[in-house]
């Protein structure tokens, strides 16, 4: 099962899938999920909803399992002498860029480099010992002017070429394991539930444009309208480089359930119940304010959500060599499909604020 | 259009004490749980539904006497802005983040009360006599910052658990004085409506959570209301203190003892002009004092609500108060009377008519 | 369509304010609509043409509103101290002149500063309607203003204020009384508070609840003397929005959009707006989601009281407009 979904995983983050094209990764998921729900489609932004309907009687209380499916990368803005210059979508740290390989999605799949000019070529105020500024980095696919002119447009996107790496057993390192990870963890909590009784209905959702606007958060809800609502994504892993205060978690030791107040504390207190009787490791993350996830959107659909945050570490998020544990995306799916198997008719009833 | 009663809103002790008991309480961004507490006591003799949604606001209606009432949401959020215990070291002290907008350097040698038993904690700082000239010019960041309980009583806390400001509220002459007076005094001034309603409209009354981090709670309550007009209840900074070079302060935002403060545009919202024609109005005809709070900066739960459903039309009106966001707020009684009758007035005399125009 | 885009651009009437422009557009446009309503935000709602079985009810939305100064203080002199309604600039302020929605005009003038060479900020700006005193001037706290500058006709250009987004709105104007058959039921929505974050155009989603959405708003060029860097340029063609710093646009529409305007034999360029967004934004994160797009007039100079836009490029909008609402619909 953990290489089976570790394969999965590798294919989906060695796919296209940006911010507001998702589709290519979408009928992956879609291929993947379909034998394992009883209703599928896509939302009108390009989201996929599965529905596997649970056993109680009608009407059945629900719970909406959101993992963003799209990931950062790029766009052509122009095109010059054949180089391309180029925008982000979604958080991109522009000194990784430097040398990175790509692929452009023009008229076909060109790999290509992230090229720095040399600083003389630059306005005086760039020094050479400073970052350079994402708008003055160009895209070379080693073709003729002309025949960049051929295949490439404006609008065209760019997506990071790096392919997965197995570091070990467990660790996977590759681009958009954010939240790819996520996704795989919720094909786990789906499998999970396929020989298992539960009462409630069950939405998994690869949401759609969150690095950008949260749309898939904002949407999705909106026509389901569940119960509960919760948003699986990665969080900060211990490393070389970042903080390792309270903002950072070991990397293969636990999911992180969130605290704060983008998740109702009667949640967060029944999902630690279930990871504490099933010995599952993780640790609280608390987000004071926002949590950074959909959970920030589907809490405010309608007349308001239930939500809760999951995460897995992750370390080196946003950039091409993300690192994570497959311990942690299964810990994460059979905590999922274990709360849901428990959840009685009545749940919510232990929701009902300051009981 | 003379009304000659009486306004019925002068405050009377009771009043006063429910304040203080608001004040007190600490309601934290994400947990208002205290306030909830207080506000659902206070008014489920009188409301005619109450309940809490799934974030946590409570949402109480007072039907109307008439036929065809105008249905009026006000809304006054139950939150403050505080803190959050996010690490413990050794000794019994916590790093911390803040919950909302604090300035930072309001925050050193201050009081806290922290969690459930609200146990005392401070955040002290480095002693005078150990530090340099050089170093006092920086501010402290919070990321420096500790709220320290004590061994014993840290040990009592965890992270995750939220603090609040110490103050406890008081009386001073024609002032009062407590942390929290954003927006106590408006959730006050709700739970005044509901007792003491006026009979033409269906009051639907949102007393409402995360207003401070980022109108959270208001929109999910309009949703589920659908009202024809909402009034966010309030309260607005008076920056009305002398200027430094004694030239004129130009942007004093409201002056405090000017009266309640008519919204016409924050950074939130631009309130419906027939809405600010009619408090205006009312305050003019009724001899009740207001002010015109300055356009610009800021936000109430009116930038969460009008942008609901098909759109709602709205108008905030708030207490000033002096020293906003900081341990110890000020406000003066006299302007949080009339802001209670320029609401009572205002939604007395509010009629369907004054939408027959179009915005 | 000259005169009608002068009578638009001149009209003061920014966001929260935008009566006096949706007067004259509703005046208009009553005749060519099947249907008209004004929402509690003051949006401007007009409807045309019935649901057909292979027909989607698509929305339309350009904005009304224009960005302006709002007065906060009248000092003792009479000088009127301001904050702004929108994404003013403060290098386009300093000797400019306004009007208020009440008829008061006036020049904007500014403190003595160290520097003369800088720009001014805010703060050290004042409006001076020619009053004497606090008393006897005729602007209170809260009184709203816009831009004065007369409409310029340069032949092939044309220049104004407030071609943002007003240009747009001619532009619909001219597709709505031009259309005469469509098998879909289409809103044309003329919006109120985008200057402010696209917030009329929130609340007419939700009430329309449209399949298709698309935008009708300006957008900038790279076709000036070392300025931005970007592949839109006056009169190459109306742009169709890819990707803007608020949103992308659905690559469907895209499609449809750039699909429509080859068989049309309309010139058209594919944009990318690396600040500033539309309401279009606001129609894609509607209800369950809207499959949303724009259609973007080239415009130099935007948000300043001189912006320029190509008259053919307007005029192949409509172009494309009409041919995008004339045809059935199939997004793939």
């Amino acid at each position: 099962m953990m290489s089976e979904i570790k394969d999965f995983l590798k294919d989906l983050i060695s796919l296209p899938g940006l911010s507001g094209y998702e589709s290519p990764v979408g009928e992956r998921i879609q291929q993947e999920w379909q034998p394992l729900v009883d209703e599928i489609s896509f939302s009108p932004l390009g989201s996929l909803h599965a529905l596997k309907r649970g056993s109680g009687e009608e009407p059945r209380p629900s719970i909406l399992l959101a993992a963003h499916m799209d990931a950062i990368g790029m766009m052509v803005t122009e095109i010059v002498d054949g180089w391309l210059r180029f925008t982000p979508i979604g958080g991109i740290d522009p000194r990784i860029l430097p040398g990175q390989q790509v692929i452009v999605h023009g008229r076909e799949d060109l790999p290509a480099v992230v090229v720095q000019p040399p600083a003389h070529l630059l306005p005086d105020e760039v020094s050479p010992r400073q970052s350079v500024d994402l708008k003055y980095l160009l895209v070379d696919t080693g073709l003729l002017p002309e025949q960049v002119r051929e295949l490439v447009r404006v609008g065209d996107l760019i997506s990071f070429a790096q392919p997965p790496l197995e570091l070990s057993n467990d660790l996977l390192a590759g681009h958009s394991l954010d939240n790819r990870a996520s996704i795989a963890a919720l094909t786990v909590c789906l499998r999970a539930l396929q020989p298992v009784h539960h009462v409630w209905d069950v939405w998994a959702v690869a949401t759609v444009q969150e690095e950008i606007t949260l749309g898939g958060g904002y949407t999705s809800p909106f026509s389901i309208r569940p119960d509960l609502a919760v948003a699986v994504d990665v969080t900060f892993a211990k490393g070389p480089g970042g903080p390792s205060d309270y903002r950072t978690f070991p990397l293969g030791k636990g999911l992180t359930i969130g605290w704060g107040a983008n998740i109702h504390p009667a949640f967060y207190r029944a999902l630690k119940e279930t990871a504490e009787r099933l010995d599952i490791p993780f640790h609280n993350e608390i987000l004071p304010a926002r949590s950074g996830t959909d959970a920030y959107a589907m809490q405010i659909i309608g007349e308001g959500i239930s939500t809760a945050v999951l995460s897995i570490p992750l370390r080196y998020m946003h950039t091409p060599v993300e690192i994570i544990s497959m311990k942690d995306v299964q810990r994460t799916g059979h905590l999922l499909a274990q709360f849901i198997a428990s959840l009685p008719a009545n749940f919510m009833e232990q929701m009902k604020w300051d009981e | 259009m003379e009304h000659t009663e009486p306004s019925p809103f002068e405050i009377s002790n009771d009043q006063l004490d429910l304040l203080e008991r608001l004040s007190n309480a600490v309601a934290v961004s994400g947990d208002e749980r205290e306030v909830r507490a207080i506000v659902l006591e206070e008014i489920q003799p009188f409301a005619d539904e109450v309940r809490v949604d799934a974030l946590g606001n409570v949402l109480a209606v007072r039907h109307a006497q008439g036929e065809n009432p105008l249905r009026v949401m006000l809304a006054a959020h139950m939150d403050e802005v505080g803190f959050i215990l996010v690490e413990e070291e050794e000794g019994g002290w916590y790093r911390f983040e803040v919950v909302g907008g604090i300035d930072p350097r309001v925050l050193v040698g201050k009081p806290v009360l922290v969690g459930k038993e609200h146990l005392p904690g401070v955040i002290g700082t480095r002693p005078i006599h150990l530090t340099t000239p050089d170093e006092r010019k920086n501010a402290l960041t919070v990321e420096q910052l500790r709220i320290d309980l004590g061994n014993e009583n840290g040990k009592k806390v965890k992270t995750g658990e939220r603090a609040g400001f110490a103050t406890r509220f008081r009386q001073a002459g024609p002032s009062l004085v407590g942390k929290a007076l954003d927006d106590r005094l408006g959730v006050a001034a709700l739970i005044e409506l509901i007792k003491n309603p006026p009979p033409n409209v269906e009051l639907q009354a949102a007393f409402t959570v995360q207003e401070e981090i980022g109108l959270r709670g208001a929109g999910v309550a309009a949703y589920a209301f659908n009202p024809d007009v909402a009034i966010a209840v309030d309260a607005t900074p008076a920056n009305d203190l002398p200027a430094w070079d004694g030239e004129e302060n130009t942007r004093y935002n409201t002056r405090l003892g000017g009266g309640p403060a008519i919204y016409v545009a924050d950074a939130a919202t631009l309130s419906d002009p027939r809405l600010i024609r009619h408090l205006i109005r009312t305050a003019e005809e009724m001899g009740i004092p207001y002010q015109i709070r300055q356009p610009g900066g800021g936000g109430t739960d009116a930038g969460a609500i009008h942008k609901q459903r098909e759109g709602i039309p709205v108008v905030s009106v708030s207490v000033p108060v002096r020293y906003a966001h900081t341990p110890a707020l000020q406000a003066r009684l006299l302007d949080w009377e009339n802001t209670l009758s320029l609401l009572y007035h205002g939604l007395e005399r509010l009629s369907p008519q004054l939408f027959s125009e179009d915005r | 369509m000259k005169a009608l885009i002068q009578k638009l651009v001149e009209t003061i009437a920014p966001s929260g304010y935008e009566m006096p422009v949706r007067e004259l557009i509703l005046g208009e446009v009553k005749d060519w609509a099947d249907e008209v309503r004004v929402d509690a935000l003051g949006n401007l709602v007009v409807r045309k043409g019935q649901k057909s079985p292979s027909g989607k009810r698509i929305m339309l939305a350009a904005h009304m509103d224009e960005i302006g100064l709002i007065a906060t203080h009248v000092d003792e002199n009479g000088f009127v101290r301001f904050s702004t309604i929108g994404g003013v600039r403060p290098h386009t302020l300093y000797g400019g002149r306004v009007r208020f929605l009440n008829g008061v005009a006036g020049v904007i003038g500014g403190e003595r500063l160290e520097n003369m060479e800088r720009v001014h900020s805010f703060d050290k700006l004042f409006i001076d309607v020619g009053a004497t005193s606090k008393e006897d001037c005729p602007v209170r706290v809260g009184d709203v203003a816009a831009f004065e500058r007369p409409f310029l006709d340069l032949g092939k250009r044309l220049v104004a204020k407030s071609m943002d987004d007003r240009i747009s709105v001619a532009v619909m104007m001219e597709t709505l009384r031009q259309l005469k058959n469509t098998p879909h039921e289409v809103y044309f929505v003329f919006s109120t508070q985008e200057e402010v974050g696209v917030r009329g155009a929130t609340t007419a989603a939700f009430g329309v609840d449209p399949e298709i959405g698309i935008a009708v708003d300006v957008t900038a060029t790279g076709d000036t003397p070392k300025g931005l860097k970007m592949a839109v340029a006056l009169g190459k063609g109306p742009a169709i929005k890819v990707k803007d710093s608020g949103m992308i646009a659905d690559p469907r529409v895209v499609r449809w959009m750039a699909d429509t305007a080859e068989q049309a034999g309309i010139p058209y360029q594919l944009e990318i707006l690396e600040g500033g967004s539309t309401d279009a934004r606001a129609m894609q994160l509607t209800r369950a989601g809207v499959p949303a797009g724009c259609l973007s007039i080239p415009c130099r100079y935007i948000h300043t009281p001189s912006e320029m836009v190509d008259f053919e490029d307007v005029q192949n909008a409509v172009g494309l407009l009409k041919a995008l609402l004339e045809s059935p619909v199939e997004l793939k």
